[in-house]
């Protein structure tokens, strides 16, 4: 095999076939770690039965969906029924492709491998179109599964998806306006020279983008599609099994996702706390081993502490109501993302006339 | 030019937040709710009947299971309409201990109440704080009667049996503990905003309204009409206890809300009073007969249950059993007004609604 096919096609798919099994790991631990810190909160003792601590929980629950019967109901729309949660988990692997978990390549068997899949110019973009592909899961799902739970849930969820699609899009600018670039690794670059990252100059931002990505992601406050309370589980109503198993992987990637976007965009990606200040180089404690490892370590330290707020919310807040929700996307979070790119703009221009 | 139609939804009889086996019809229009009509029966049991072949020291295991989440108290009323037929008098520290009991039952169903309503609108911890709490109640049960759920504790003429050693200072544990407790679900969820959103303004009904449909208890109190069997006809033991009926003039979900919490808080006053001036003395009426006739005639008695209005209608023919028995159930008649209360909502609100109505199935289909 030549050189060129190993570096632009066997490493790549090495790297995609890692990252999702990694990430199809990761997804089942979350599960766990939610029901684990809701327990912590609610004062239960959440799972401990399945192996030492409950750690073995969501591999019991993978078994269990796995061996359940697949029902399809009468009347659905067969093709579209299976086709839903497929058409809902790949966009939200796919958009994994561009996010930059370390910068500095390391060596393997002489070639130079980067410790993120691929960086193109327009990841941002890239990332932005991809996951809004998720709703056609979802309304797909609602409509072919011929029950009226399910269509209202996935109206719901449509409606909710693409309103919320406009803030979350007008919140990036800012970030990009700062950055001047729309690659992923090119915004943590451009993050080095501050000492809180873009966190500070785009807190609104940041504001604007979470209680966005919290009701794109069908998360309390804003999980009215899959609200059980009224719509018993919305779109999924009718899913079961493995089935039912890919749109809750769906939902806890696309987490997964936003947070590291989150992280990317905000809060420096890969780099340490102040990384500016030289006196806190031994932050990066795993330099040691490889700069990509202390890379990987602040990337998930700050992933996951977002997804403890995403937990966190679950745990506090009753639901919004399917107009209150709307009044919240179009009457506040837009203006107030339109606001943060016009005093962004004003400041940029003020600053390099 | 496109067709318009009205939705059909069926919500129940099995759905997550119908609170049992309530089914409702609703006919929507999109997210709006154009009609909702309540369907029940589903737990029918046909207690007054059954109630006709038992001798009158039977019947109250049965009442405890028709409102299961308050059963002290539909205890309580059948007993004391059963002792108003015959006439027996009851010892002053029976009375004082029923009141405490029935108290302490309020403090329980408004504990389920408020966890299975926020969890219905999606505050989920609410539910695990107020079951904690609840459970401390139930052991206090427990330690009196040996049964959590259905106590059964009360018997005609007085009370099963003293309370056992120890249990007045458990009781008392208790209600220093409970209020911080109470703030810590307002804490929750009094200021909370989407709570304020989801519940202000939500399945409104005028006083009016509650009036002519009947509504009785916190959901009239709610409505702005101080009206409580406690105070208008005392019995047990609350014509000698100060408190207050606290209620407010919105008739709002969330003036339901708070009229409930700030029951919460009179109960707790209620019981510490009871347990400072509990009498000492006999707990049971002397010499009644286990198969007791009761005089031919009938009666009607009305106690302040923690949903509302529990009525007890017995007519006795002088027999061993009584000829008829018909009891009002406050769930009943409460969730009668929910089509005035959620027309024109939104579907959300249906759900709202009926956490803040505090219906009990058992007690409904009787």
């Amino acid at each position: 095999m030549s050189d060129q096919v190993i570096q632009n096609v066997i490493i790549p798919a090495a790297k995609v076939g890692l990252l999702l099994a990694v990430m199809g790991g990761l997804v089942a631990y979350l599960t766990l770690l939610e029901r684990k810190i809701l327990g912590f909160m609610q004062l239960r003792l959440a799972p401990r039965r399945v192996g030492p601590r409950g750690l073995l929980q969501p591999i019991a629950d993978g078994i269990k969906l796995l061996i359940k019967e697949d029902v399809v109901p009468d009347g659905a729309d067969r093709g579209l029924f299976l086709l839903a949660p497929i058409l809902s988990i790949i966009p939200a692997f796919a958009a994994l492709a561009v996010l930059p978990f370390a910068s500095t390549p390391f060596e393997l068997f002489g070639y130079e491998v980067t410790p993120y899949i691929t960086d193109v110019n327009i990841g941002v973009l890239y990332v932005l179109s991809i996951t809004s592909l998720g709703v056609y899961g979802i309304i797909l799902g609602g409509w072919a599964s011929n029950s009226k739970y399910s269509l209202l849930g996935a109206l719901r969820s449509a409606a909710q998806m693409v309103s919320y699609e406009v803030p979350l899009g007008l919140s990036i600018i800012g970030v990009l306006m700062l950055a001047g670039t729309a690659s992923m690794v090119g915004i943590v670059e451009a993050q080095r020279s501050s000492a809180w990252w873009f966190l500070v100059p785009q807190a609104v931002g940041l504001f604007c983008y979470f209680v966005s990505a919290v009701a794109e992601t069908n998360r309390l406050p804003f999980d009215l599609p899959e609200a059980e309370a009224e719509l018993v589980a919305g779109y999924q109503t009718e899913y079961a099994g493995m089935k039912f198993a890919f749109f809750m992987m769906a939902e806890y990637v696309n987490m997964i996702v936003v947070a590291s976007i989150a992280t990317t965009l905000w809060l420096g990606g890969w780099m340490r706390p102040f990384p500016n200040v030289e006196a806190l180089a031994f932050l990066d404690w795993l330099n040691w081993a490889h700069p990509a490892l202390s890379g990987l370590f602040w990337f998930s330290v700050k992933v996951l502490l977002i997804l403890y707020i995403y937990i966190w919310l679950r745990g506090t807040f009753p639901r919004y109501r399917y107009d209150q929700l709307m009044r919240l996307g179009w009457k506040w979070l837009l203006p107030l993302s339109l606001a943060n790119i016009l005093i962004t703009g004003l400041v940029l221009v003020w600053r390099n006339p | 030019m496109f067709r318009t139609e009205m939705m059909e939804v069926n919500m129940g009889p099995q759905h997550p937040s119908t609170h049992g086996v309530l089914r409702l019809a609703l006919t929507l229009d999109g997210e709006t709710v154009v009609d909702v009509k309540p369907i029940i029966g589903y737990l029918h049991r046909g207690v007054e009947k059954l109630c006709e072949h038992k001798i009158y020291v039977m019947v109250p295991p049965i009442c405890d299971r028709l409102d299961y989440v308050g059963s002290a108290s539909q205890n309580l009323g059948y007993i004391q309409a059963v002792e108003k037929l015959a006439g027996i008098e009851v010892p002053e520290r029976a009375r004082y201990i029923r009141t405490i009991i029935a108290e302490l039952n309020r403090l329980a169903s408004h504990l389920v109440w408020l966890g299975t309503h926020g969890l219905d609108i999606g505050a989920m911890t609410v539910f695990f704080y107020c079951l904690r709490d609840r459970e401390h109640i139930l052991d206090l049960f427990e330690a009196f009667c040996g049964a959590r759920l259905t106590t059964n504790m009360f018997r005609v003429g007085g009370i099963l049996d003293d309370l056992p050693a120890g249990w007045v200072e458990g009781c008392r544990r208790f209600i220093d503990m409970m209020p911080p407790r109470i703030e810590e679900y307002e804490g929750l969820l009094t200021n909370n905003r989407i709570w304020l959103e989801r519940t202000k303004g939500v399945g409104v009904i005028s006083a009016q309204d509650a009036v002519s449909w009947g509504v009785t208890g916190p959901m009239l109190r709610a409505s702005g009409v101080a009206y409580d069997i406690r105070k208008t006809e005392p019995y047990a033991a609350y014509d000698q206890m100060e408190f207050d009926v606290p209620t407010r003039p919105e008739g709002d979900t969330y003036a339901r809300y708070l009229v409930r919490l700030e029951e919460m808080r009179q109960s707790l006053r209620i019981i510490r009073q009871g347990l400072d001036r509990l009498p000492a003395g006999e707990i049971r009426a002397p010499k009644l007969k286990t198969r007791m006739k009761a005089p031919a005639g009938e009666v009607y008695h009305e106690i302040e249950g923690p949903r509302g209005v529990q009525g007890f209608y017995l007519v006795s023919n002088g027999g061993e059993t009584p000829y008829r028995c018909h009891f009002r159930a406050p769930s009943f008649v409460n969730l009668a007004a929910i089509g005035v209360m959620s027309r024109g909502g939104l579907v959300a609100d249906i759900v709202a609604v009926i956490g803040t109505i505090d219906i009990v199935l058992g007690d409904c289909d009787r």
